[in-house]
This record gives C-alpha cells, sequence and structure tokens, in this order.
C-alpha cells in the first residue's frame, strides 16, 4: 500500500539533511511499527508523507496504491486516504472541533465525487464514535484541541481517524501522554478500524502501545534511514536493551 | 509661534470654506439653524482635516474633505437586502436623500420617527437638545471637523426618540445610485429612560458619505447599532456616532466592512452616569488589489466619566494585496471614574506581505481603582494550523477561510442576536468566497 524508497528529505530553510535513504513497504492489512531514538526522523518523515511545508525532497519516491504522494497538495494526500496522527495536535481556536470534523470529512467526501454526509447521518456517527473514545459532548464544542489535555487531544486524533476512515493511518507516538486506560481506548479505536484494506505505521517509543496493537513487522530508525527491520520481537529487545546493541550491530 | 500655527492652520481654514462654497446652507426653524451656525463656527475655527492632523496621519483626508467628491461606480449584486428576513421596520435612502415611497410607514410602538427635516421644520423640538450637542462635546480633546461640517449642512437623517422598548428593529438602507453622489446624513436619538431600540445600517449611501450620528441614551436604556457598510468598492466614508451614556445604560455597536475605497469610522463615546456599559466593535475585510484599493480605519474615543462603567472595544481586520487597516483607540478615564473597567483589542490577520495594519492604541488614566487593558497584534495565517486542516482533507482555500473567521469570530461574538449574527457571517463568508488568493 504505501511504497517509500530510498528517501532523502533535507530542510528548506538550512541544508540539512534528515532523512537518509529511507526504504519501507507497508502491505495492506498490516500494522508496522517505527521505533528509534530521538532526532532520527520518524516524525520527519510522517510529515513530509503528508505533505507538511518546510523540506525538500532531493531523492527517492513514496507511493500510494501506486500514485506518487510527493507531487500531491496535502488535501489530495488526505482524500487518497493518508491519515496522521499527529504528535503534536495543533489547537486552533476559533474553530469548532464538529465543524472542523464536518469540514473535513465532506471535503474528502466531495474531493473523491461522493455524496456530503448530511447533518443528522454526521452527530450520529460522531456521538457513537465519541463514545468509544471518551470524549464527551462538551469536548466536541470546543475549539480544536484548545485547552485539551495531552490525553484528550491523542483522543481527538483518533476521533478523527475514525471519522474520516482512512486507508493508510499514521500514528506519531500516539500513546505519549496517554495514561493507562487512555492508551487501551486508543488501541482499542485503532483495533477496530483494523481492516484487511488497510495499513497503519506507528510510531513509539514504547512496547505497551505495542501490546495492546499487535504489529505485525518492527522497524528501527536511525540517523534518517531504517536500520534494521524485524518481527515484533524487536521492539521487545529495545524495549529490555536500548538502542545500543542494534545500532552498534548495523554500524 | 502664532505666525506658525496660523500658517498651519491657514490651508485647514481654506479647504472649509472652499468646502462651504460648494455647499448650500440650509434654511430651517429657530433650533436648528442656532445648531448650524454654532457647527459653522466650530468649522471655521479648526478647518477641515489634513495629513498633518495626529489622528489624520494614517488615512489621507484629502478625498473626504474636497468640494467634490471621487465618482464611484456603482455595485449591485445580485442579492436580497441583508438583514430582509428580519421583522424590521425597513427605510431607505437613495444617494442619502430617504425614499418615502421605498420605505415602511414610520409607525412603531413606543418610537416616534421624523425626518430630520420635519424636525428641522419646528422652532421647539426635543431635537434641539442633543442635534449638534453631543458632536460639539465630541471635538475635544480631538477635534472632528467633517462631523461640525455635517452638522452645519446636512438635512437629511432622522429624528427618532424612543420612549418604550420597541419592539421591531429599524433598518436603514443607504443605496447609492448615482456615481458622483455626495451623501450627507445627521441621525439624532433620543432613548429616554428604560427605552430600547436596535438600528441597522446597510449599503454605501454615495460616492462619498459623511454620516455622524448622535444618540443619547437615557438611565436604563439600551441603544444596539448594527452596521454593514456598503460593499461598493469605490465608495468612501466618514461616519461618526456620538454617543452620551445614562446610568446604567447600554450602548452596543458593532460594524461590518467588506470593500471600500476609504472609510473613516469615528465612535466617541461619553459615560456620564455609572454602571454602564459600551461595547464597540468592528469586523473589516479589504483587498487591496480592487483598483481603488482598500483603505479602513475605526478611530475610537471613549470616555470613563463616571463609576463602575465598562467598555470594550473589539476591531478585527482581515488584509490583503496591499490592504490598509488603521486602528486608533483611546480610554480616557477622568478623574473619579473609579470601577472603570476598560478593554481594548485591535488585531489584523495580513494574508500577504504588502497589507498594512497601522495602530494607535491609547490609555489616558486619572483614577487609581480602574482595570484597563489594551492589546494590538498584526500577524499571519498560523501556517500549522492550516497544514493540520490541509492534512485532514479541507483544502488550502476553504481551510483559510475557516482560520479567517476563527480570527474575526471574537469581533463577531460582540453582537447578541443570533440572527443579525448569522446574517452577517454569511455576508462574511460570501466576501471570502469571491476573494481567494
Ligand atoms: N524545521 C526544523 N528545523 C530544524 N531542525 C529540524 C526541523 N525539523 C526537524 N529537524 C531536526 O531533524 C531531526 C529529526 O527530527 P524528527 O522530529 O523527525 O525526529 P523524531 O525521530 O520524530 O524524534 P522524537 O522521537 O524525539 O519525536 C532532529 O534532529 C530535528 O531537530
Ligand atoms: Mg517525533
Amino acid at each position: 500500500m504505501l511504497e517509500i524508497k530510498n528517501l532523502h528529505v533535507k530542510l528548506e530553510e538550512e541544508d540539512k539533511q534528515i532523512l537518509k535513504g529511507v526504504d519501507l513497504s507497508v502491505e495492506s492489512g498490516k500494522v508496522h511499527a517505527i521505533m528509534g531514538p530521538n532526532g532520527s526522523g520518524k516524525s520527519t518523515l510522517s510529515y513530509v508523507l503528508s505533505g507538511r511545508g518546510g523540506y525538500v525532497v532531493t531523492d527517492g519516491s513514496a507511493t500510494l496504491d501506486g500514485i506518487d504522494l510527493l507531487e500531491m497538495e496535502p488535501e489530495a494526500r488526505a482524500a487518497a486516504g493518508l491519515f496522521l496522527a499527529f504528535q503534536y495536535p495543533v489547537e486552533i481556536p476559533g474553530v469548532g472541533n464538529m465543524t472542523f470534523l464536518r469540514t473535513a470529512v465532506n471535503a474528502q467526501r466531495k474531493a473523491r465525487g461522493e455524496a456530503e454526509m448530511s447533518s443528522t447521518e454526521f452527530l450520529k456517527e460522531v456521538r457513537a464514535k465519541a463514545k468509544t473514545l471518551k470524549i464527551d459532548a462538551e469536548m466536541l464544542k470546543r475549539p480544536v484541541n484548545v485547552g485539551f489535555s495531552g490525553g484528550e487531544k491523542k483522543r481527538n486524533e483518533i476521533l478523527q481517524m475514525a471519522m474520516l476512515e482512512p486507508k493508510m493511518c499514521i500514528l506519531d507516538e500516539t500513546d505519549s501522554g496517554l495514561d493507562v486506560d487512555a492508551m487501551k481506548l486508543v488501541a482499542d479505536g485503532v483495533n477496530a478500524l483494523r481492516d484487511a484494506g488497510r495499513a497503519f505505521l506507528v510510531i513509539t517509543h514504547y512496547q505497551r502501545l505495542l501490546d495492546h496493537i499487535r504489529p505485525d513487522v518492527v522497524h528501527i530508525m536511525a540517523s534518517g534511514r531504517i536500520v534494521k527491520t524485524g518481527g515484533p520481537e524487536l521492539a521487545l529487545e529495545v524495549e529490555n536493551n536500548g538502542y545500543a546493541d542494534i545500532l552498534a550491530e548495523e554500524a | 509661534m502664532a505666525v506658525r500655527r496660523q500658517n498651519r492652520l491657514q490651508p485647514k481654514l481654506d479647504a472649509a470654506e472652499a468646502r462651504l462654497a460648494a455647499t448650500s446652507l440650509p434654511e430651517g426653524g429657530v433650533w436648528i439653524t442656532e445648531a448650524r451656525n454654532q457647527a459653522l463656527a466650530r468649522l471655521r475655527t479648526t478647518g477641515l482635516p489634513n495629513a498633518r492632523d495626529e489622528y489624520w496621519k494614517y488615512t489621507r483626508p484629502d478625498t473626504l474633505v474636497q468640494p467634490e467628491p471621487v465618482a464611484a461606480a456603482l455595485y449591485r449584486p445580485d442579492e436580497k437586502t441583508i438583514f430582509a428576513d428580519l421583522d424590521r421596520l425597513h427605510l431607505t435612502f437613495v444617494d442619502g436623500v430617504l425614499d418615502v415611497a421605498a420605505s415602511d410607514p414610520r409607525a412603531l410602538d413606543g418610537v416616534e420617527i421624523q425626518t430630520l427635516a420635519d424636525a428641522a421644520a419646528a422652532d421647539i423640538h426635543w431635537a434641539r437638545e442633543v442635534y449638534g450637542v453631543l458632536e460639539a462635546r465630541g471635538q475635544d480633546p480631538v477635534e472632528r471637523p467633517l462631523a461640525a461640517l455635517n452638522t452645519a449642512v446636512a438635512t437629511e437623517g432622522l429624528a427618532i426618540r424612543v420612549t418604550g422598548k420597541a419592539a421591531r428593529p429599524i433598518q436603514l438602507t443607504y443605496l447609492q445610485s448615482a456615481p458622483d453622489s455626495d451623501a450627507m446624513i445627521h441621525h439624532v436619538i433620543r432613548l429616554e429612560p428604560g427605552a430600547e431600540l436596535t438600528v441597522l445600517e446597510n449599503g454605501p449611501a454615495a460616492a462619498r458619505l459623511t454620516q455622524v450620528i448622535e444618540v443619547e441614551v437615557a438611565d436604563g436604556a439600551a441603544f444596539h447599532h448594527i452596521r454593514a457598510q456598503g460593499r461598493t468598492h469605490e465608495r468612501r466614508a466618514a461616519t461618526h456616532i456620538f454617543a452620551r451614556l445614562g446610568r446604567e445604560s447600554a450602548f452596543k455597536s458593532f460594524t461590518l466592512t467588506a470593500n471600500g475605497a476609504l472609510t473613516r469610522n469615528d465612535v466617541v463615546i461619553e459615560f456620564t452616569g455609572d454602571d454602564a456599559l459600551a461595547h464597540v466593535a468592528g469586523a473589516a475585510l479589504g483587498d487591496g488589489s480592487d483598483r481603488t484599493g482598500f483603505h479602513h480605519d475605526d478611530t475610537i474615543f471613549i470616555t470613563h466619566d463616571a463609576l463602575n462603567c465598562e467598555s470594550r472595544q473589539v476591531f478585527k481586520k482581515v488584509l490583503r494585496n496591499g490592504a490598509t487597516g488603521v486602528f486608533q483607540g483611546k480610554i480616557l478615564v477622568r478623574k473619579g471614574a473609579q470601577k472603570t473597567d476598560g478593554y481594548q483589542i485591535s488585531q489584523a490577520l495580513l494574508l500577504d506581505g504588502d497589507s498594512q495594519f497601522l495602530a494607535k492604541p491609547e490609555l489616558e488614566i486619572y483614577a487609581d481603582d480602574v482595570a484597563c487593558s489594551h492589546g494590538s497584534t498584526s500577524g499571519a495565517i498560523d501556517e500549522d494550523a492550516l497544514f493540520y486542516l490541509r492534512s485532514r482533507g479541507v483544502p488550502e482555500g476553504p481551510a483559510t477561510d475557516l482560520l479567517i473567521l476563527a480570527f474575526v469570530a471574537e469581533a463577531i461574538d460582540e453582537i447578541d442576536d443570533p440572527a443579525i449574527a448569522a446574517a452577517l457571517l454569511e455576508r462574511l463568508e460570501s466576501w471570502l468566497s469571491r476573494h481567494r488568493g
């Protein structure tokens, strides 16, 4: 589904290479996890895939179901089925969460040539999905992420994912800042979406999330590259021993 | 020194004489003739503004001052008049002249609505206590000569006296029919104790509009004013509101401005009774790439001269393609005006590097037990918020619009009536959809 080949990315503002040849292939129906030391380029990869400005792709490619992602506007990537749960969800004062969600859902439908969701249908769905994530009605009315706690912001990301039903979901440290119960809620939310036609790329530092969302494949990223790929046991190894051994082995 | 002052004043006096020479001085009854003569005397003392005046540094007054107006092409969008869905008493002015045939009968319980001409013809009239009186008070400490000019020569306008709670708002629609029209409108409004009235204004009025509204809000009375300034791209306007507020009274004014070559809106408010409140707010949207550009100036002066009064100024401007926004807002707290609560915020959203926002926020406080705050900012669209929206599938145009609407929301929130707020929001949204990128 997601095919990344030899991706090289540098910053637009300064001559600093962040991604130095990322190769990654995520198949439909699978859950891949990426772990790696701070600053290794995990968030950068997620931003570049979703089309954030400020980066320059100097080499390589990234495709979603064979379509070149890197040439598309961020909104077109979203409409094509790509979703990023942000490591740091953005606060938007003055824009109501509901308005935001509805605008997003209908914009994607429009881009795909589908009919807009009626407001009653939309309300029903949001309420049901918010409930499973323990997001109360009052939070839905507030401006996007404004005054939300760290954990509430992360749950709000998952609510958006549940509403938008993307086929390629990238979760950037969605587990950080979550308490144990909230982590379970988020994991349940992800697991509920697991489907043969959908894939996940889960960026995390901790094994705990992966206990709930069992990954098929685990990658280790370091210095802008995937340096090791393995099964779920790789995450356990990191949990127990840190990165030192793996990085030494690869060097 | 005296000679230098004279040298600076002379061109302004000459400008006043030139303007008066092109204007016919009106006839009227005793009281209004006296008021007009006094205004004429004020004008002949100050002259008309020029670019050297302190409060005209950011806005060139030339086209507002010169004897003939600059012509403005008509703008007649094919759409319903704003507020048409509200239950209101509707009066229409064309090129600044009341069009009786196109207006509702002036009958509203608890409200007397007369033309200024009818009030002026009477030898004795309540309006003599308001007409030119509040304007004259508002000349100090900052002179507003265009208002004095208006008082001296205006013949069109309304004299509205409110004795009860008006069941419906009064809507004044100002149409422009001649490309070189020059309108001079003066309304006097008095709300007796406990009375309530909402006045809605909309439309360009003329190629050039010079307007004065004087509002006396007596004890316990409430006056609401909503204005959707005409979207005619080439129009020019200098408007003034002078309000005097009694004890426990309320004054709220909101102005939406979209387009206009030049708009200067002065609001001068004086608290004379305790425990009153005044909220003045506005949202202005302009595109400098219009043939005549976009220049919008809000100049607000609020004087607290009573105990425990609350004033709020909330002004938002959205500027693109070389548009200019100006905010000059002052809170003056006189000695003894304790427990004053004054708030002022003026913000501009600059959609590109060509646009500019010029702000002169001022606090002048002579009482010790007050809470006053002010802030002024200008900034661009938040790129992180824009990317967040786009990453959820909202295209750049609508995403930008959402952020713009969020930016002006604080000003729109000042409007109490949801139906009125919705009508203005609709205007705003349609302007945005026509002015992308
Ligand atoms: N806009 C930027 N300006 C300067 N440096 C940047 C910028 N964006 C990323 N970097 C640098 O690129 C490197 C990779 O950052 P990135 O956020 O992708 O790391 P990460 O793997 O997600 O780390 P973490 O685990 O801490 O979230 C870091 O050294 C970071 O400082
Ligand atoms: Mg990161």
